[in-house]
């Protein structure tokens, strides 16, 4: 960020008479604002995305109403919980339930601040980047339990309940799937890690194809992530059809809307980091974005990387339309039993490989065989 | 560095103030018109039956328990992958001991059936594992 106030203040003279701290809280309030802007979109235009694939797959034909083709209904939807009425029951701490989807949006929300969206689109190159998104997503689970417990109502406090455990237990697979990562970058630092990618080899500079390990362990990772964010077929926490609607039953108008938000905010954030981690990042195969002008660099690169994101996006809408939902015990032990052991097991191998190859990737090894 | 961090801070701020903002537009547009059936508590149409603020077995108390060892233990590791290919055979050793510890208490924990929701579904409920 200071970079980047340094740079525009040598671009145009005149700011150079304007206090430094002004410029720099500035550019921060207009970076977070674009960037809430996105995930507000991402949330209306990914429910009308969803309702769409969910029509395709069940050979339906979704919503068809407002607009051509149904592309404005999210704008629709958007009105409507603006202006229904917002209830909180009688019975409920109101306290704690106002207080709710403040932690589940702003935990949402917050881990945008390190997603690499390009070569130099990024909000803050933090240096413990991958860690720093693990730590603030987890302040969604404080919402929901808040969500299920203040309700006082028996459907969101199991809702609730389940939803603490299910989200802690996959918490763990999600680290250390994501460590090989970290491990090949030798740093937390999202950029540092979607640098370590590039290279002339295309896509197969990509940490999917590094090793077989990493290879698996991108698919630890969006397994156990899919879980971590609630979607089915691990949505257990909500299951409409047992739960009713699980920890977010007693919420009406804008207020669901933000547990709603904050889904789809999350599901981006598991596609933007397995990108990141695995898939590249912002790097366009064959292309050097970086060796590139500054504007088509950036504009390119954010364009691979939002491509990459969305595919990853689609995929787990497809998983959600086509998988049955697992039983709360069958969750418990998919976590436990299976994913944990299996990331334990999948680092270790990362890390050996890492020591005999010298860290360098199959695909490394052939070109360097063809010289 | 500080400065990286204070993006976070604005990030939270403004994430905050825009659900407040929202729900301060949506209150001023919306009907207001409650009545004590609209606020009673959800119970797919029946008369709520008592609180739902009752002692009851969440199930996971142990599993909570695991979770903290494993994720202190996450949070030991990534130090550790960040200088994993400066320090190189040492490192893993170091490494590989800490998880095989951790493994064998998994394995333990897994044998007494505590990964098991459900622990009266065990094949042996009079066994060691089954109280």
């Amino acid at each position: 960020m200071e970079s980047f106030v340094h740079s525009l203040v040598k671009a145009v003279p005149v700011l150079s008479g304007v206090p430094m701290w002004t410029l720099t809280l500035t550019a921060m309030i207009l970076s977070a604002a674009v960037l809430l802007v996105f995930a507000l979109t991402f949330g209306g235009v990914g429910s009308y995305v969803l309702r769409k694939v969910a029509g395709d797959i069940q050979a339906r034909i979704g919503p068809n109403r407002v607009g051509p083709n149904g592309i404005l209904q999210f704008l629709a939807d958007g009105v409507k919980l603006v202006l229904k009425e917002d209830i909180i029951p009688a019975k409920a701490d109101r306290f704690l339930f106002a207080l709710a989807p403040y932690f589940v949006f702003v935990g949402s929300f917050a881990a945008f601040v390190v997603l690499p969206f390009g070569v130099g689109l990024i909000a803050s190159d933090l240096n413990i980047g991958v860690y720093y998104v693990m730590a603030v997503t987890s302040l969604v689970v404080v919402g929901v339990l808040l969500a299920g417990w203040a309700s006082n109502n028996k459907w969101a406090l199991l809702g609730g309940m389940r939803a603490a455990a299910q989200i802690v237990s996959y918490e763990i697979p999600v680290g250390m799937a994501l460590m090989p990562a970290v491990l090949i970058a030798g740093s937390l630092s999202l950029q540092d890690i979607v640098r370590s990618q590039g290279g002339l080899l295309g896509v197969f500079g990509w940490n999917l194809f590094h090793n077989p390990f990493t290879f698996f362990s991108f698919f630890l990772y969006f397994t156990a992530a899919q879980a971590e964010t609630n979607q089915t077929p691990f949505d257990l926490p909500e299951a409409e059809s047992e739960l009713v609607s699980g920890y977010n039953v007693e919420y009406s108008g804008i207020r669901f809307g933000f547990f709603f938000l904050a889904e789809f905010g999350d599901m981006f954030v598991v596609a933007a980091l397995a990108t990141a981690c695995f898939l590249g990042g912002w790097h366009i195969p064959f292309l050097h974005a970086e060796a590139l002008p500054a504007f088509w660099g950036n504009l390119l690169s954010l364009g691979a990387f939002l491509a990459k994101a969305f595919a990853l996006v689609l995929v787990m809408m497809w998983i959600r339309w086509t998988l049955p939902r697992l039983r709360v015990d069958q969750l418990m032990r998919m976590a436990w039993k299976y994913l944990v052991p299996l990331t334990f097991v999948n680092l270790l191998g990362v890390s050996l490989w890492l020591l005999i190859f010298k860290g360098k990737g199959i695909p490394q090894m052939i070109a360097s065989l063809f010289g | 560095m500080l400065t990286e961090f204070a993006t976070v801070l604005v990030f939270i701020v403004l994430g905050a103030v825009t659900v407040a903002l929202m729900l301060g537009v949506s209150r001023l547009l919306q009907p207001r018109d409650q009545t004590a059936v609209k606020l009673s508590t959800y119970e797919c149409g029946e008369v709520p039956f008592g609180s739902s603020w009752v002692q009851f077995n969440i199930r996971f108390y142990v599993i909570a328990l695991i979770f903290i060892v494993f994720d202190v233990e996450v949070a030991l590791l990534y130090p550790w992958a960040v200088i994993f290919q400066r320090l190189g055979l040492l490192a893993f050793v170091e490494a590989l001991v800490f998880i095989v510890i951790l493994m064998a208490g998994l394995a333990y924990v897994w044998k007494e059936g505590d990964l098991d929701w459900v622990r009266a579904m065990q094949e042996n409920p009079a066994g060691k594992g089954g109280k």
